[in-house]
């Protein structure tokens, strides 16, 4: 309880320096990657991807696909990676396991009244642990923003470390703090803050229902606090931006951003991931491209 | 040079002088690069479905457009025309059939389906129809002789049947393209259906063919190793080629009906019939 006193008296002293962040991402988005520092960028990306559908369509049959596609991304490319986890509601979960086995794709599973976060805490926990009985590696929860806009800091905080205590050591859990949903850097500062001082593995951009989900200066700040966090505690705490990240060019951005933040000890699944439905096959037609010269069309590529 | 309803410059950054016919320098155009062409591609992707869901009546009203919207324009595009060479009854003569001919294709807009469809003769309680539906997104190397004509009668067949298209514009006319899509631009044109290139055939030719995402390419002109190079490219992904060579692009004979099927495809559809034969009254 001195530690959560301690952040959350030290978190009303948060600025953000947003002229600074701004300038820090155009030198990054100015610069551009080429051939074969190109290919391996693109194939470490497509190794980090949490590949995701959380939809209200979602179907038994969907979930199989996607689970397929994790497995075999293109299997036209040669010794390709797969991705690192497949992201599903708690009801698939099982599902996605099953298909997954032996392959070492994880899966992720959204809970805690996803994507809103507005229930009760004993809901939460029911909700993450049915995703953990349904044998999910990583949990994806969301923070209740209504309280953190309300201040009730230590509300948010508590939740968090709850959620992670319902986990246990073996889970990882990712918070996502829906920056979309929090109105300035200096909350977005905040929010990391609480989540990581409260026992999450990974702190999260967004759902991906609300827009803007993760964009680069909010993910650069997210890092400052990872870093800051790291010579703090020693913690080392991996960070997923998601939603709205479909672009092998801007995958290319967001791993300059980390290694140059955080060093190439954060560049691999364990540390960083991208949540995304559509990056893996926009970084497949890349790859393709580099490899036959041709530009690719998405016709010759599996949807999920 | 025209992407996606905007006139960017090149990302290359590169550029080629024209000249009039006493040597002069006149203008620096965009000298395209293939990223260029990329864009325009994704641009030209993204306009075909909603293109060619329009009514055929709609997109015809869009073409009478741009045969308006270039008649009221004519002089800049006779002085243009002049500028690169031509008399000024040689300009006269091309901006008017470039008017005439959008408003020939704008008029077969909702007429060459009814001429090239059939209902064919089939065995069993069906209707067995066969209709010509756009081809896709379709480049196009328009001829190297005409400025203006030349584009017009690439760029008119090709978006009248709801495909959209990447023109590469003549080199050394390459004037009046700049003109032309300003011209498209206002004329309720929607973004990204055509798209004009300018800069060297030779450069772009590999991949205005080679574009896994492309359906169909048209080239104009009689160079035996570009043919030669785009009928084997195009064998990647089965583009529809379409050569013109030896075509006087004033003449009639530059416009026909089967200009705009050249870029469609035939679909064939069975539909049941409730009754057939002497039993009763079908439809």
């Amino acid at each position: 309880m001195k530690t959560t006193n301690k952040i959350i008296t030290n978190i009303n002293q948060v600025s953000v320096d947003q002229v600074g962040i701004g300038d820090r991402v155009s030198r990054i988005t100015a610069r551009s990657v080429k051939n074969e520092a190109k290919i391996q960028g693109l194939k470490m990306a497509l190794n980090m991807i949490d590949l995701t559908t959380l939809e209200g369509a979602d179907t038994v049959n969907k979930v199989k696909q996607l689970c397929y596609k994790g497995m075999h991304l293109h299997d036209a490319y040669p010794d390709l990676p797969t991705v690192a986890a497949i992201c599903v509601y708690p009801n698939f979960v099982g599902l996605a396991k099953e298909q997954l086995k032996g392959s070492g794709i994880n899966v992720a599973s959204v809970a805690t009244a996803f994507p809103s976060g507005n229930s009760s805490l004993e809901v939460k926990i029911t909700d993450t642990k049915m995703a953990l009985d349904a044998g999910a590696d990583e949990v994806d929860m969301v923070i209740s923003r209504g309280k953190f806009h309300q201040g009730e800091y230590n509300y948010v905080f508590d939740e968090i470390a709850k959620i992670k205590e319902t986990c246990g050591k073996n889970v990882r859990l990712k918070t996502i703090l829906e920056t979309g949903e929090l109105g300035s850097l200096d909350n977005v500062r905040k929010a990391s803050d609480i989540a990581m001082y409260a026992g999450s593995d990974f702190i999260k951009t967004s759902t991906g229902k609300i827009s803007p989900a993760a964009t680069l200066p909010v993910t650069l700040v997210m890092l400052e606090a990872i870093k800051d966090y790291y010579y703090e505690t020693g913690i080392q705490i991996g960070m997923k931006p998601a939603g709205g990240i479909s672009n092998s060019k801007l995958a290319l951005h967001y791993l300059m951003l980390v290694k140059e933040t955080l060093g190439d000890k954060w560049l691999t699944n364990q540390w960083f991931r991208f949540g995304a439905s559509s990056l893996a096959n926009d970084i497949l037609m890349q790859l393709e491209k580099q490899r036959t010269g041709n530009y690719q069309s998405k016709d010759y590529f599996s949807k999920d | 040079m025209y992407i996606g309803g905007k006139f960017p410059r090149t990302e290359s950054g590169r550029y080629f002088t024209l000249k009039n016919a006493k040597g002069e320098e006149i203008a620096n155009m965009c000298k395209g690069s293939r990223k260029d062409f990329r864009n325009a591609v994704v641009e030209a992707r993204k306009a075909f479905e909603p293109w060619s869901n329009k009514t055929a009546y709609n997109r015809s009203q869009i073409l009478y457009r741009i045969a308006e919207m270039l008649e009221g324009r004519k002089a800049q595009f006779i002085d243009e025309l002049m500028q690169m060479g031509s008399t000024k009854k040689q300009a006269d003569e091309e901006v008017f059939t470039s008017i005439d001919r959008l408003i020939y294709y704008a008029g077969w807009a909702d007429k060459y389906q009814q001429i090239s469809s059939s209902v064919n003769p089939v065995s069993g309680a069906f209707f067995n129809f066969t209709v010509l539906e756009p081809t896709g997104v379709v480049t196009a190397i328009a001829p190297e002789e005409n400025g203006l004509i030349g584009l017009v009668s690439v760029i008119a067949p090709i978006i009248v049947s709801g495909n959209s298209c990447i023109v590469l514009a003549s080199e050394s006319k390459a004037l009046c393209s700049v003109s032309f899509a300003e011209v498209i631009n206002s004329s309720d044109v929607p973004g990204g259906v055509i798209n004009i290139l300018t800069g060297n055939a030779e450069e772009l030719i590999p991949h205005f063919s080679t574009h896994m995402d492309v359906n169909s390419m048209l080239y104009c002109g009689d160079d035996k190793k570009s043919i030669q190079l785009i009928k084997e490219n195009s064998a990647i992904n089965l583009k529809r080629i379409v050569i013109k060579k030896d075509i006087d692009w004033m003449k009639d004979e530059a416009e026909s009906p089967y200009f705009i099927t050249k870029f469609t495809e035939v679909k064939t559809t069975w539909h049941p019939i409730e009754k057939i034969g002497a039993s009763g009254s079908g439809y």
